[in-house]
């Protein structure tokens, strides 16, 4: 009788809880609510330190607090999420701790794929980006699962970068901007062989700019270049750096980094650095007509190696 | 590049306790050195040198090797701030100048009054890094972004650049400093493109500092001229498309001008929280420190707040 009462009493204060965080989240929308916000998950093992855990309770204290923080993002009406969830740089850790957090990932991305229709009530479309070949193969087939599940939901997008880093996805650019140039050049050359001037022929198609790499040939092989880019970056645990993280699109996004460790991260973390956004929102569209940067158009990419391993359309 | 692990105390939060004020105390700096050893044949200065380790007039010496190694000595007996690690000192240090204009509207003055404080600023700045040991420090003048800017501003921008660099070409060269400026110089004047060959060219051999200008620079554009320059040498065959990689990139960019070229810590005034195109790349693991300051008012206490700040951070580059 009084365990049915408290989980009366318990499910009538989640739900004034919601209620309130629905109202304050109308309140915000006021203003502009981001469209894309990236995390930086930092701070799980200091947070089992800390607690005096073993590292994985810190990873599955991350697990939970990670699906609030998406929670409220999608009940705020922020489109898209990313979130660093490991590092190519993170392989360099301990073998240990490595496998706690790729067991996490297989044993949740399974629990999702049971979950299937839960996923798909909140409208969550799920995307992995990064250098999937460098995970074990359970891994990789249980990321193409539930990417192929969730891939008609519309309402949030998450982007879970795993094995990613910025140098990995800019080499991969620049490499294939390098081959679509010489592949141009080729053409150039072939079409100049039906025409007395060879050289004349291919100096024309550089003027053109055919053959010439230009910003928008590397960005169209960029990995991320299937969402906007960020208007919002959160690194929690106090640490002011960006570990190779977005380093192409965060040109003009604001950083924010709480000095909470990510388990230790809340509602109102997100509310401030949503409202820090909104302070700059104003200035940074007036920068972006300026520049004229093509934020709304998303390529329909072709799959041409490991870093990309799902399309989005428009 | 070098660097030490730090072990991590508490943390300080992402924005700097720092305030703006209208009229900002500096405090006193207390200089103990000792003189330079008179060489011949000597001669006094009218101004204090850049990378002058005191205040003081200076003697002149000629002898470009005796002057290198008088600065070392020098450098390795300017004792640091309390609180300064020698050991832990950033090797480059960056900076996004930001706030020049706001100092000035702020004390009713015309924009070009906050360009002409910012560049006292840098001049301090630069001294200070000397002074302490740092290697490279890079300065982000003017982006690529800031062509936008009204036509009369801009103009006076570029001609604060060629004057200050004309101004101290005596003081590059005397203090051993190199000069490097990064950016697309083909929107540039011509008087300044070759005054910033000249300058370059003229203490391209300076190994005691360097100063990296970014003019008409962003981080996108330095990446895509990489790129250009890569995808030339795949089109001449010199190298395969499976031979791109991270090196060849950092080799490409255009900080392949210094020995150091990925930034330590990267400082940003005036309170503003993103790094606005600044070097993308090589700021993968930078420290980011944001200063509430304006750039103006941005002195040694404020640079001595970002060094601490610096130094008790735990670098693990993803390890």
């Amino acid at each position: 009788m009084e365990t049915q009462i408290g989980c009366g009493a318990n499910q009538l204060f989640k739900r004034v809880g919601t209620f309130l965080r629905k109202c304050l989240f109308r309140v915000l929308s006021v203003g502009e609510i981001p469209n894309h916000i990236a995390f930086i998950l930092d701070g799980n093992r200091r947070y089992a330190r800390k607690h005096n855990l073993a590292v994985e309770a810190g990873y599955r204290a991350g697990f939970v607090s990670l699906l609030s923080i998406l929670k409220y993002c999608s009940e705020m009406g922020v489109k898209h999420v990313t979130i660093f969830a490991f590092s190519v740089d993170n392989f360099k850790r301990r073998p240990h701790e490595v496998q706690c957090v790729m067991d996490l990932m297989l044993e949740k991305m399974e629990v999702l794929l049971k979950e299937e229709n839960v996923v798909k009530q909140y409208g969550v479309r799920i995307c992995f980006i990064g250098s999937l070949k460098l995970l074990s193969e359970p891994i990789r087939i249980a990321a193409e699962k539930v990417t192929k599940a969730t891939a008609k939901n519309t309402r949030t997008v998450i982007f879970i970068c795993m094995a990613y880093s910025s140098g990995n996805e800019i080499t991969h650019a620049v490499q294939h901007s390098c081959i679509d140039k010489l592949e141009n050049h080729s053409q150039a050359r072939k079409h100049a062989k039906t025409h007395d001037d060879v050289n004349e022929c291919v100096e024309e198609h550089e003027k053109e700019g055919t053959t010439m790499v230009k910003l928008e040939d590397v960005e169209k092989h960029m990995c991320m270049r299937v969402a906007p880019d960020p208007d919002i970056i959160i690194r929690t645990s106090g640490e002011n750096r960006l570990s190779n993280f977005l380093l192409w699109q965060t040109d003009s996004c604001v950083l924010y980094a709480p000095a909470a460790l990510w388990p230790e991260i809340g509602l109102w973390h997100l509310v401030w650095a949503v409202i820090n956004f909104q302070r700059y929102h104003s200035y940074l569209e007036k920068k972006r007509k300026q520049l004229i940067l093509p934020q709304e158009q998303f390529f329909t990419p072709t799959i041409s190696s490991d870093c990309c391993k799902q399309t989005l359309k428009r | 590049m070098s660097f030490t692990l730090q072990f991590s105390l508490p943390s300080r939060p992402l924005i700097a306790t720092n305030t703006t004020t209208l009229s900002p105390i500096r405090p006193v700096t207390n200089l103990r050195f000792k003189p330079a050893p008179p060489l011949s044949p000597p001669s006094l200065l009218i101004k204090p040198p850049l990378c002058a380790s005191t205040q003081q007039r200076q003697l002149v010496v000629s002898g470009e090797d005796e002057l290198k190694s008088i600065n070392g000595a020098q450098e390795e007996n300017v004792p640091l701030p309390v609180g300064l690690w020698r050991e832990s000192m950033p090797k480059h240090v960056a900076v996004i100048m930001d706030g020049n204009r706001r100092w000035a509207r702020l004390r009713g003055l015309p924009v070009d009054s906050g360009y002409e404080a910012g560049v006292k600023s840098l001049r301090a700045m630069v001294e200070l890094c000397c002074k302490w040991g740092i290697r490279v420090l890079t300065v982000f003048a003017f982006s690529s972004d800031n062509w936008f800017r009204p036509k009369m501003e801009v103009e006076f921008l570029m001609s604060v650049l060629e004057e200050g660099v004309k101004e101290e070409m005596e003081s590059f060269l005397r203090d051993n400093v190199r000069i490097s400026v990064i950016g697309d110089l083909s929107k540039l004047q011509k008087s300044l493109v070759e005054l910033i060959m000249h300058v370059e060219e003229t203490t391209k051999n300076n190994t005691r500092f360097q100063l990296i200008v970014a003019v008409s620079y962003s981080g996108q554009y330095d990446l895509v001229q990489a790129c250009q320059r890569i995808a030339m040498k795949v089109k001449d065959g010199v190298i395969e498309p499976n031979d791109v990689n991270e090196s060849l990139i950092e080799q490409e960019l255009e900080t392949n001008c210094t020995e150091f070229p990925y930034p330590d810590l990267l400082i940003r005034t005036s309170g503003e929280l993103r790094v606005s195109n600044f070097m993308l790349w090589q700021l993968a693991y930078t420290e980011l420190f944001f200063a509430q300051s304006l750039w103006p008012d941005f002195g040694e206490a404020e640079f001595i707040e970002a060094l601490r700040s610096f130094q008790r951070r735990r670098r693990s580059y993803g390890g």
